[in-house]
This record gives C-alpha cells, sequence and structure tokens, in this order.
C-alpha cells in the first residue's frame, strides 16, 4: 500500500468513526463501557492504596422503603416493558449520594427495601415496621393504601414520603403533618397544563374522561384549573368503550369527538386505557393534552437542562433503563432526608420534619430552581415539566404567573385554599 | 465516493491552514450543543473562527506558556490538547467521566480535573500524561479553585454541597466546608487569604477564610424586577488589584460588581441570557462573559463597568479562556 491509499483509508475511518460519534444520548453499550472503564479505575485505585479521611461514623440513619407486590394490570400498549423495580434504583442512587455526603460529615445511612407481597397483609406489615422503631419511610403505595396506613396506625412520630399518588384528597381534607408529598398532584399537574395552554390560546377543551376513580380525580383538577384561568369546557364525555383500540380506534375516535367546536383535546385517563389512540383519529385535527399526548409530569427521558444530563446518565448505567417520574420521586424523598440531616447535624425525626418545612429547606433537583416543601400541606414545591414523546415542549410555572411568596406556588392548591387541617 | 473523500482532505486543509492569527488576546469560547470552539479577537472584538472539538465541550483552560489550549470534551470522557494557534488537535489527556471543570498547578505540570459523572477530582501528571491519583469527593463536583503556590486546592460537589478543601502535596482532604445548593465555581482572591464560593440554587457566594476554613460572610442578592428564584450565580473573578470582584448572575442575565474588601454591591451589568462563565483578558482591561441561552458573549469594559459589545458565537456558549 503506499502512502496515500493509507491516508485516504485513515480518513475513512475517521469521518466513519466521527459519524458514529456524533450521538448525544449515551446508548446502553456506552454505559456498559463505561461501567467497565469505571470497574478499572476502581481496582487500579486499590493498587494505589485507599485514602483515610473518613470522619469516624457519629450516627446511622436507617430508611425503609416500602412498596407491595402488584398483580400486573390488563394494557393496551404492549410497547413499554412493565417495571416491578420502580422506585428501587432512585433510592439507590439517593441512598448513595447521602452516604458520600456522610463520608464527610460523619453520618451513616441504611435503607432497607421491603416489599410486601400479594398474600401479606399491608397493614400488619407496616405496623411490625412502625413498632421495631424505624422512623424514616418513603413508600411507593396507592392513596388508598396510604390512607388506611394513617387511619389504622399511629405515625405521628414517623416520616412518611409519598412518592406514587397524586391525589388531592391526601393533600387536602385527609392530609397529615407526618406524610410528605413528592410527585406534583393532580391540581398542580393540571395548573402546569392550563397555564401553558392560556400562553398558546387554547382556551375551548373537550374534556374526555376514563372511568377509573383516578381519571375524575384528575379530570376535577383538571375542571378547577380551567374555572381558575378562564378556560372553556366545550364538552364533557366519558370514554367507556370496552373494545380493543388497536383494531377500531379509527372507526370509533372520529365519531366520539364529532360535532364540537374546541381547540384542544384534554384527556384523563392515568391507566393508559385509551388516551394514547386520539391523537391524529379526531374528526377535527386537533392536539391532545393531558394524560397522554402533551403531558405534565415531574420527569421524563426528554429532560436535560441543570445538570438533568448527568442524572439521566447516571441512573442509566445504574439501572440500564430510563429513569421514571416515581423512580424521580424516590430520589428527591430520599435526599430530602439526606439534606435535612446535613443541615441538621442530627436524625432526631421530629428535628427534621420540622427544618423539612423551614425556608432553610431546599435541595437542587435538577429542575433550575430548589425544590421545597409547602408548609400547609406537605407538597414538594417544584416546577413542572410539559413534554412530548420526544421532546420538552415548556416548562411551567410558566412566564408571567406571579406570587408573593414562590412562582411555583402558582401551581396547585396555594395556602389560602387549602383544606388540610394539621391536628 | 471517492469525490467526497478528496474534499473532505481539502476542507480539512482549509480548516488547518487558517493558522497566521497571531494568539494574543484571543478568547476561545467552547459552545457546549455545537461541538465547537468559536475563537474571538478580542482587540478587534470580532469573531475570527469556529472549529470543531470533541462531545460536549465545556471547561477551557490555557496551558501556562499560553501555547496550548485545554477543552473538557465531556461526552468523550477526555481532555483535549489542542494548539493554541492552529487549534489542531495534539494530544488527548485521561480523565475520569465526563470531565467538567479543571484547573493547572503555577508550574503547569499537574492538572485537576473535576469528573461529574463519578464523584472524583482526578489528578493527571501533564509531563507523563497519565493519571496519578484519584480523590474522592462529593456527589457532582465541578469549580475547581487553586492558591497562587497551587498548594491547596477547592473543590465544589454540585449535589453534596460542600467545599472540599485538599491538601495538593498528599492530596488528602484537610476539611470539608458546607455551603448553599449546587456550588458551581471555587475562587481564590488574588492575595490567598479568602476564597469565594458561589451556590447556584441557593442564590449566594459565600467566602470562606482558608486558614480557618469558616464562612466569613455570605453575600445575598436583591435585583429589583427580577424574581429571586433565578438570580443564580456561577462564575466568579477576581481583580488582581483587589478592587472589584464579577459575579455572573445565571438567568437573572446579570453581572453583579462586588466591592472585593467591603463585600458591598456596587451595581449589575444587564449582558446576554443564563450568563455562567467569564475571563479576562491578560491586562485585565477586558471581561468576557458566556450567555449560554442567547447565544453569544459580552465584552465588558472594566473600568468603565460598562458593557460594550456582544458578538454571536455558537449554540451553548458554556467556557471562555482569553490568550496572554
Amino acid at each position: 500500500m503506499n502512502f496515500l491509499t493509507k491516508t485516504i483509508i485513515l480518513f475513512i475511518i475517521f469521518v466513519i468513526s466521527s459519524v458514529n460519534l456524533n450521538t448525544r444520548e449515551l446508548s446502553i453499550k456506552d454505559l456498559e463501557e463505561r461501567k467497565r472503564i469505571d470497574q478499572e479505575r476502581e481496582s487500579e485505585r486499590k493498587k494505589r492504596g485507599k485514602k483515610k479521611f473518613l470522619k469516624e461514623i457519629l450516627f446511622t440513619t436507617e430508611i425503609i422503603f416500602f412498596t407491595k407486590e402488584r398483580k400486573i394490570p390488563p394494557v393496551l400498549s404492549n410497547l413499554d416493558p412493565i417495571l416491578d423495580d420502580e422506585g428501587f434504583y432512585g433510592i439507590k442512587l439517593g441512598n448513595e449520594d447521602n452516604l458520600t455526603t456522610g463520608r464527610f460529615t460523619g453520618h451513616d445511612y441504611r435503607t432497607k427495601y421491603v416489599q410486601v407481597s400479594l398474600e401479606e397483609d399491608l397493614i400488619s406489615e407496616f405496623r411490625k415496621l412502625a413498632e421495631k422503631g424505624y422512623k424514616y419511610f418513603i413508600v411507593d403505595l396507592k392513596k388508598d393504601e396510604l390512607l388506611q396506613i394513617q387511619e389504622t396506625t399511629d405515625i405521628s412520630d414517623i416520616l412518611i414520603f409519598n412518592i406514587r399518588s397524586s391525589s388531592d384528597s391526601l393533600r387536602g381534607k385527609n392530609c397529615h403533618s407526618s406524610i410528605f408529598h413528592v410527585p406534583p398532584s393532580y391540581s398542580m399537574l393540571a395548573d402546569s397544563l392550563t397555564q401553558y395552554m392560556v400562553k398558546k390560546k387554547w382556551k375551548d377543551w373537550f374534556l374526555v374522561v376514563g372511568e377509573d376513580e383516578k381519571d375524575k380525580e384528575f379530570a376535577n383538577a383538571l375542571k378547577k384549573s380551567a374555572a381558575k384561568f378562564k378556560i372553556k369546557i366545550k364538552e364533557e364525555r366519558v370514554w367507556d368503550f370496552a373494545s380493543d383500540l388497536r383494531r377500531t380506534a379509527q372507526k370509533e375516535v372520529p365519531i366520539f369527538t364529532k360535532g364540537v367546536k374546541y381547540d384542544v383535546l384534554v384527556v384523563s385517563d392515568i391507566n393508559g386505557v385509551f388516551g394514547e389512540y386520539l391523537s391524529y383519529r379526531t374528526w377535527n385535527p386537533r392536539p391532545v393534552v393531558g394524560t397522554q399526548g402533551l403531558v405534565p409530569t415531574n420527569w421524563h427521558r426528554t429532560h436535560e437542562q441543570w445538570g438533568a444530563t448527568q442524572m439521566q446518565n447516571r441512573f442509566r448505567r445504574e439501572s440500564q433503563r430510563w429513569m421514571t417520574p416515581t423512580d424521580y420521586s424516590a430520589w428527591v424523598a430520599i435526599r430530602s432526608i439526606g439534606e435535612a440531616i446535613t443541615r441538621v447535624g442530627k436524625n432526631n425525626v421530629k428535628d427534621i420534619k420540622n427544618y423539612l418545612i423551614t425556608n432553610n429547606f431546599g435541595i437542587g433537583a435538577y429542575k433550575g430552581v430548589k425544590v421545597s416543601y409547602r408548609k400547609w400541606n406537605r407538597q414538594l414545591r417544584q416546577p413542572v415539566l410539559l413534554a412530548a414523546s420526544r421532546s420538552m415542549v415548556s416548562i411551567s410555572p410558566q412566564e408571567g404567573y406571579l406570587h408573593p411568596f414562590s412562582e411555583l406556588d402558582t401551581l396547585g392548591i396555594d395556602d389560602a385554599e387549602s383544606t388540610c387541617k394539621f391536628n | 465516493m471517492k469525490k467526497f473523500i478528496i474534499s473532505s482532505i481539502f476542507s480539512a486543509f482549509v480548516i488547518f491552514s487558517i493558522t497566521n492569527n497571531a494568539v494574543a488576546s484571543m478568547a476561545y469560547i467552547t459552545n457546549e450543543k455545537d461541538n465547537t470552539v468559536s475563537i474571538i479577537d478580542v482587540k478587534k472584538k470580532k469573531l475570527i473562527k469556529t472549529v470543531e472539538v470533541g462531545q460536549r465541550p465545556r471547561g477551557i483552560i490555557m496551558s501556562k506558556d499560553g501555547k496550548n489550549v485545554l477543552i473538557c470534551a465531556s461526552d468523550d470522557d477526555r481532555v483535549e490538547v489542542r494548539d493554541a494557534e492552529t487549534m489542531k488537535l495534539k494530544y488527548y489527556l485521561p480523565s475520569g467521566p465526563d470531565p467538567e471543570l479543571f484547573i493547572l498547578s503555577p508550574d503547569g505540570n499537574t492538572l485537576y480535573i473535576a469528573n461529574e459523572d463519578d464523584a472524583m477530582v482526578t489528578v493527571v501528571d501533564m509531563v507523563d500524561k497519565m493519571i496519578i491519583d484519584d480523590i474522592p469527593v462529593g456527589v457532582e463536583p465541578e469549580g475547581m479553585g487553586l492558591t497562587n503556590d497551587g498548594s491547596l486546592l477547592v473543590n465544589t460537589s454540585e449535589t453534596t454541597n460542600m467545599a472540599h478543601f485538599i491538601d495538593t502535596e498528599n492530596l488528602d482532604i484537610l476539611e470539608n466546608v458546607l455551603v448553599d445548593a449546587r456550588p458551581r465555581v471555587a475562587m481564590f482572591t488574588p492575595d490567598d487569604q479568602e476564597v469565594w464560593v458561589s451556590a447556584e440554587i441557593g442564590g449566594t457566594v459565600k467566602v470562606i477564610d482558608p486558614n480557618s476554613k469558616k464562612v466569613k460572610k455570605t453575600i445575598g442578592f436583591q435585583i429589583p424586577g427580577v424574581n429571586e428564584e433565578s438570580i443564580q450565580p456561577v462564575g466568579i473573578r477576581h481583580t488582581k488589584d483587589g478592587k472589584y470582584t464579577f459575579i455572573a448572575l445565571g438567568p437573572a442575565n446579570r453581572i453583579a460588581v462586588i466591592d472585593q474588601q467591603s463585600k458591598d454591591i456596587i451595581k449589575y451589568l444587564l449582558v446576554g441570557q443564563r450568563v455562567w462563565q467569564m475571563d479576562f483578558t491578560a491586562d485585565q482591561k477586558v471581561l468576557l462573559s458566556t450567555n449560554g441561552v442567547s447565544n453569544d458573549v459580552s465584552l465588558i469594559n472594566v473600568e468603565k463597568l460598562k458593557v460594550e459589545k456582544s458578538i454571536k458565537v455558537g449554540r451553548f456558549p458554556w467556557g471562555v479562556v482569553i490568550s496572554p
């Protein structure tokens, strides 16, 4: 081979490799490669000898991650895998973050994963743990299960983080001063969406609601939000078709949406029974928003601002999958405990609970502003992402919505309107 | 195909042959989303050229002799060393995963890199071009500050919210100081008697005494008409004469000018959107700031404390360094 051929071959290799490198998102292969390099570095580091500047452990905080085994529900879409480990990796990463900080402060953390099986009784299992003296709980439970716990068990001297339910009643008339709520409430999700629609001047809604109790609760929040921001709901219909929409959506959706003048189709279908099948099939060409289409959420795979890329990469490296909103909530919950303990310097649950609701508390949670807890209902104060499946569309609160304390409080139930009364 | 190859070789030639610019007072700006570096002639106030570099370039510094530019190519997990004049890639330095910011020792022989994905400060020998050590620090390390004699290094960790004081002789942590949420930058004053640490989410700058490792003062900001949550301090630059300190306030779109001695705020300079990093020219007469959202840099007259010009660069300008 002469020199020129060699140069050309080298150049081709260069061009091809630079094309391949042109992706922003790390593939699972890249992540595995990184993991391998990490392990190599780890063993190199061991060879060099371990550095000693561990502070002596002052105290250990034990945290319980409490979940329940679920029967897998029938789903319409067979695209997304059904996850049975939601929350787990969020807890794992958050625990590691707490330990890293704790290494410098002398605070040790131990987190225990408890999953109640289908045969076991949720309440008695929870009570057993509380009686053993555990104080910090992060729970992945449904609204009714959480209600049952607070009705049957004395939780006044423990701290519980709800990372699953968005129910407004848990933050309203059924609130409890020991239960902090990380996911945005239905009201916050609804207001985030409405603020954006006001901005887009999509002021006439067609509301489609599923039959599930949760669908009605979110629809209620949407209606309240519409009233607050002077939106007209032109039509409200319940979706009660039982057929398999993969085959019949093309026939049913046009007729279902015919004969109404509206700007946007707003859907409340929490379980994803029919919502995905509305887009592109309505009688008039209209965007779909709500639980499908453009969705309000606290975490999404398209989120990359304010260091979120780091979080997405760390999470995927750990779990080999994308971070879900529940994983994110789990991370925020365990980091909230860690951050409060770091600042207070003790792990007495009463002091921690009090600190969490002061104005001094706040954590950076990849949202550009600090997140903190509302004193009046223990809800996490946070920006809400508005995401389409492959792009981040906007982040609420929208510009121009003002509030005397924090613009984040233009989302959801404010102090004055709250029905939450702590005993 | 052959034509394509020839034309690529030709264009590569063209890029590499634009080399006759003098390097004095050239500003190098990393464009995070474009994978490029924009080069501005600060005297002429003009964009000279744009060069393709590795993926997701962020931190950028110059070698002590001004001959090389070092760039953190975050998504390539390495540091690129390029000729400052030709911008030709000379070699790579090893780093840990996701290098973000770094600092050179005064003798130019040691490079300290904050690896954001790894909770480590990696120490690289510039002569042998190899990793000497990793120092475990808090989660998402970023800011790096060094004393004039290079004996004390301060690293900030964004999620752990600490400033780690590291003795560079033994590469051991001496002390960890809690600061406010998401600390981004640590910068020693010219006399080494203070280190200033900015907290992006906390909205404050802590002034720490490096001898006692105690917080001396917390600087807060209030700007009429700007909501408190968008005041997010990041970049810090002190003038050598001890007169002013400039603090970039992120989405507040302003740079605060502070009296370095009294810590009083003198004024706010309105610049482009989401201002993060800054650098002075060697004579400290001009300060440049990178404005990530408006995709430009602002040129500030330090004597008059006035913004004189903004120059368009690539997408999401992140870091800036100016040649001597």
